[in-house]
């Protein structure tokens, strides 16, 4: 009975993998054909593939710039999140029968709950005040908001880890920060990994920040490129659809080789 | 002693500064501009005490945006969290290529939701029509984007085709946690399918449900890319969402202060609804 197949949960499962792939389908068809092609069915796998529209997207969007933006403020955000979040999260977690600390963990996690359209408007003024709206100022704003969901995340962890390890470090005269990246920093490894991914899934994908925060075209991110250029695609359905995937496949390539490793630290990060 | 007490101090303070710097400053400032009559590009502004809130309560289009955002986060809350469940089960499930299936089912969430957004706009606007000409079917043979009564429709299936990913992980998490050893006592007991979800596995993952809830909830109630992809707000403003009006009137239709006052209003209202949705989940997960 155990290894009995589930004939009806994989016909199901199937039949739903279609929707999802679908839309994707359509994608990959209209970047590849021509008008003509289209005209001629809409569906249908393009005959002839027409590169031509990947290297009119990339020349009109300024691809590679936009590539670079977002690889550059996902990286940093990713890097130095992993770095200082996990650290406050330490201090917090040990030290929460304090005052102080106790505070600082319910502050941040209630500020999950601000909608984002509260700050919206006043945090626009700020940093163009504090001349932060480029990339490197979007980057700190990703590692400082991200604060909220990953004190929760980590101190989570944190605690579950026996004091004793740390305990006989400190016997041995580490300081507090030794003990921190010598012995609790390379235990985070499995939930650095659930960290690091949804904050590189949040800051790569993001639009709302980016729109509000860069103004100038060649900072622009790849989601906000395609949004700023879709007034001179609304006809040019094939070098849109080029775009959007060009725009897509850096993460798509990665989920490609990685996605068990990514499914799995997701995962992870909903069972503490 | 002090030094290491110290150290927590350095390790916490300057995150607690930037945080209240980016975070919790701007959202005062926001609850103070909503006192005043500032545009947003005006040097002056006055205080004009809670005008704008008794504004607020009588314009139509906040209104008329806050009945969008809710029917879309009710709708979409109830129809991701019942597919994902589905899904996980289904992933669950002794099938074979589970892994691939897996991969799949969470390609969604690594994608960015308005070039999604893009990708769907095209099928609700040339393919769907096309093909609904084609078979000759009148209700699918125009843009469902394009009508004021069912653009929301749209949005809801762009958010649900993304969203359901996330929340499938969750589901499928909690499910990993139940020991076998429960199912194959219940079958011997004679418990049929039914009962063995009913009385098993959707108690035993009540903590994971109340999340997704909560979680969805938030995130529908934010609605922002979906709209702003595929329709603007429009047909007229049928699908304007909350953050979409606040951005859109805060920025460019110089309502930066009254739009403010709607910000503020957002915030109690997801702040309530967080802590009514928790109370009762919860509640449920214990008599459960």
């Amino acid at each position: 009975m155990k290894n009995r197949i589930n004939w009806t949960a994989t016909i199901l499962i199937a039949l739903g993998s279609l929707l999802i792939l679908f839309p994707l389908y359509m994608a990959v068809v209209v970047a590849l054909k021509n008008p003509v092609e289209m005209a001629r069915s809409i569906l249908s796998p393009p005959i002839h593939w027409h590169l031509e529209n990947f290297t009119r997207a990339i020349a009109m969007t300024d691809f590679f710039q936009a590539l670079a933006n977002s690889a550059m403020i996902t990286v940093i955000a990713v890097t130095f999140t992993l770095l200082t979040n996990s650290m406050v999260a330490y201090a917090i977690a040990r030290n929460l029968n304090r005052r102080f600390f106790k505070f600082l963990y319910y502050y941040f996690i209630s500020a999950m709950f601000i909608p984002f359209p509260l700050i919206m408007l006043p945090i626009v003024k700020e940093t163009s005040a504090l001349e932060m709206n480029h990339p490197l100022g979007l980057s700190l704003l990703y590692i400082v908001y991200g604060l909220s969901l990953n004190i929760f995340i980590y101190v989570g962890y944190i605690r579950s880890i026996p004091r004793e390890l740390e305990e006989a470090a400190i016997m041995d005269g580490a300081s507090t920060w030794s003990v921190f990246w010598k012995v609790i920093f390379p235990l985070l490894a499995p939930i650095n990994a659930t960290v690091g991914i949804l904050t590189c899934l949040w800051t790569w994908n993001d639009f709302m920040l980016p729109l509000i925060v860069l103004n100038e075209p060649e900072m622009a991110t790849l989601p906000l490129k395609q949004y700023i250029f879709q007034g001179q695609f609304s006809t040019d359905y094939n070098t849109a659809f080029a775009s959007y995937l060009l725009a897509l496949s850096p993460l798509v390539l990665i989920y490609l080789f990685a996605q068990r490793w990514i499914i799995n630290g997701v995962t992870k990060g909903a069972l503490k | 002693m002090r030094r290491r007490r110290m150290a927590f101090y350095i390790m916490t303070v300057p995150a607690f500064l930037l945080f209240f710097a980016f975070h919790t400053f701007p959202a005062l400032q926001g609850i103070y501009y909503s006192l005043t009559d500032w545009n947003g590009y005006r040097p002056t502004y006055h205080f004009i005490g809670l005008k704008n809130y008794w504004l607020l309560l009588n314009d139509e289009d906040v209104l008329h945006s806050y009945l969008f955002t809710f029917k879309y986060a009710i709708v979409a809350t109830i129809i991701v969290n019942v597919l994902s469940l589905l899904i996980a089960l289904g992933l669950n499930a002794k099938i074979p290529f589970r892994n691939f299936f897996r991969a799949v089912y969470f390609l969604p969430n690594i994608l960015s939701i308005l070039i999604v957004g893009f990708i769907f706009n095209y099928l609700f606007g040339q393919v769907i029509p096309e093909l609904g000409q084609k078979w000759g079917i009148s209700f699918l043979s125009s843009n469902i984007l394009g009508n004021e009564k069912w653009a929301w429709v749209g949005i809801v299936i762009v958010g649900v085709w993304q969203s359901i990913a996330f929340n499938t992980i969750l589901y499928l998490a909690g499910l990993q946690t139940i020991p076998d050893e429960l199912y194959e006592a219940a079958s011997l007991d004679g418990a049929g399918k039914w009962r063995q979800f009913r009385f098993i596995t959707f108690p035993l993952i009540a903590p994971f449900f109340t999340i997704n809830m909560v979680l969805a909830m938030k995130n529908n109630l934010n609605v922002f890319d979906h709209v702003i992809a595929m329709t603007g707000g429009g047909p007229g403003r049928a699908t304007e969402s909350i953050a979409v009006l606040i951005y859109q009137g805060g920025f460019t239709g110089g309502e930066f202060s009254y739009q403010s006052a709607n910000a503020v209003i957002f915030l109690l209202v997801i702040v309530t609804l967080t802590f009514i949705q928790l109370k009762f989940l919860q509640k449920r997960e214990m008599e459960m």
